[in-house]
């Protein structure tokens, strides 16, 4: 885990001490923790897997509610799914990247609609995010797949989507390589993703000829 | 040239004005919450188009090196009708997003008790959250709605210079110059103002705590008369630094009252993984 400098780590230490001592005060620290804690300080890009201040701050702030509410894994659910519905962008996309530490809240129904929500949308910072490991713990086979296409669909790097070697089998190959066809027929050209995903080995891998 | 377009309403525009406007200069912009024309039935449709405005419209933006924050408000007209005043208890939690640089668009439509008490609210509002006000004025009436605007930010207490009056002409100009409040100016392509008569109001008052923008939304509009201001100002010879003072620092200026602005657009390789990342930097924004 990314470290942080000394003053953010103290501005962070001390809201994580009050989420502690009041889990309910992640409800303002925990949209506020960009300005209050860190964020980075350009404007926030496109790239879906750029890495933010304000995400790193916002996953321990997480992490910390779910050691807080550790005995009543309910209310966690609960409050992670309200800091995702209230959440702006950058909130949402900290929500996922910490979903998959949060062991009750993060493995039960409610974190799998977060999940689920986030992969309907076309920001690619969410999907990407969606598609860590919450993802890989969360999805069943289909929605698995069908978030794989959608990856190479809207431009998010398969590198960023957390267990494909483990999941990528047989029937969403299938599903590549028709959307790879696809795209032969229109003349455009396949994603390297995608090649790399049919052909493991690669076009760049020795053959018996050279 | 680079522009700061302080007000445009882009939920409303295409990608190919995304891309005609970064070619144009625009690098930022600030979107206010407003009408969309067809009228709101209920508060849910606000939270969507306020999610809206702090995810997907910020993402798009950012697609094409455009910095977008937002303003966020019950807008004038809507603030009328009983099924939607209720979004004024939800106000609170979305000025404390990031991405929220000023309360608005609030201000008078048709001039009832209804807008009164909502704008009245709202201005509370942006100094419990020390945001700078942006106030859209009338199309009808418009010299009363401003002088009346004036009177209710100081009867709120708000600094005259955490607020903007935005639509501003000839004629409403120098009352909102006196009371010391920043005004904006809606260059369109053929109502309201245009690049010659905002270039003669500079002329005539010079540049200090003045904003143009397009105001482009889903009416009859045009992304790009920012540019053409800029345009006409050096064609009657104003300098590049003072096009810059009026297209760029004064937007910043005025917004940067927030403290939340983030204008540097960033240089990220698309492959950047979430942990162990070395591109992170741990300043404290502003
Ligand atoms: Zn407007």
């Amino acid at each position: 885990m990314t470290t942080l400098d000394e003053q953010t780590e103290q501005r962070l230490v001390a809201a994580e001490t009050a989420v502690r001592s009041d889990p309910t005060r992640v409800r303002s620290l925990f949209p506020a923790a960009g300005r209050d804690i860190g964020r980075t300080r350009t404007a926030p890009g496109a790239a879906p897997g750029e890495v933010r201040l304000e995400d790193v701050v916002r996953v321990r702030l997480l992490a910390t509610l779910g050691e807080a509410l550790a005995e009543d894994p309910d209310t966690l659910a609960r409050e992670v799914a309200d800091l995702y519905r209230f959440g702006d962008a950058a909130e949402r996309r900290a929500v996922l990247l910490g979903l998959a530490t949060l062991v009750d809240a993060g493995r039960g129904e409610r974190a799998a609609l977060l999940v689920h929500d986030a992969l309907r949308t076309n920001d690619v910072r969410l999907v990407a995010a969606a598609l860590g490991p919450a993802g890989a713990a969360l999805l069943d086979a289909d929605a698995f797949r069908q978030a794989v296409l959608k990856c190479l669909f809207v431009g998010v790097p398969l590198d960023l989507v957390a267990g494909l070697d483990q999941r990528a089998d047989a029937p969403l190959r299938t599903m590549v390589a028709s959307y790879a066809d696809e795209r032969r027929a229109a003349g455009r050209a396949v994603p390297d993703d995608a090649l790399t995903l049919l052909d493991p080995a690669g076009p760049d891998a020795p053959t018996q000829e050279s | 040239m680079r522009i700061f377009d302080p007000h445009i309403h882009m939920t409303s525009r295409t990608t190919d004005d995304y891309e005609a406007m970064h070619a144009a200069g625009v690098r930022a912009v600030v979107e206010p919450a407003f009408w969309l024309g067809q009228p709101r039935t209920g508060v849910d449709s606000f939270i969507d188009y306020f999610d809206a405005l702090l995810g997907w419209e910020r993402f798009r933006a950012a697609q094409f090196g455009i910095a977008h924050h937002c303003t966020i408000a019950l807008n004038p007209k809507e603030a009328n009708d009983p099924r939607c005043t209720p979004v004024l208890d939800l106000l609170p939690r979305y000025l404390a997003k990031d991405g929220v640089v000023a309360v608005g668009e609030v201000g008078f439509d048709s001039m009832t008790e209804a807008e009164e008490t909502a704008f009245t609210r709202q201005l509370e509002l942006a100094g419990e959250h020390g945001l700078p006000a942006m106030v859209h004025t009338p199309h009808r009436d418009k010299l009363a709605g401003t002088h009346r605007t004036l009177e209710l930010v100081a009867a709120v207490g708000l600094p005259a210079g955490h607020v903007l009056v935005d639509h501003l002409n000839e004629v409403t100009v120098d009352v909102v110059d006196d009371a010391g409040a920043w005004m904006g100016f809606s260059i369109y392509p053929d109502t309201k103002m245009d690049p010659h008569r905002m270039v003669a109001i500079l002329e005539r008052r010079g540049l200090d705590r003045v904003l143009v923008n397009s105001a482009a939304d889903w009416g009859r509009s045009d992304p790009l008369t920012t540019r053409q201001t800029g345009d006409a100002m050096l064609a009657a010879g104003f300098s590049d630094d003072d096009v810059d003072r009026v297209l760029w620092r004064n937007p910043v200026e005025f917004y940067g009252q927030s403290g939340r602005l983030l204008l540097e657009t960033p240089q990220v390789k698309a492959t950047d993984t979430f942990e162990g990342s070395s591109v992170l930097r741990g300043e404290r924004a502003s």
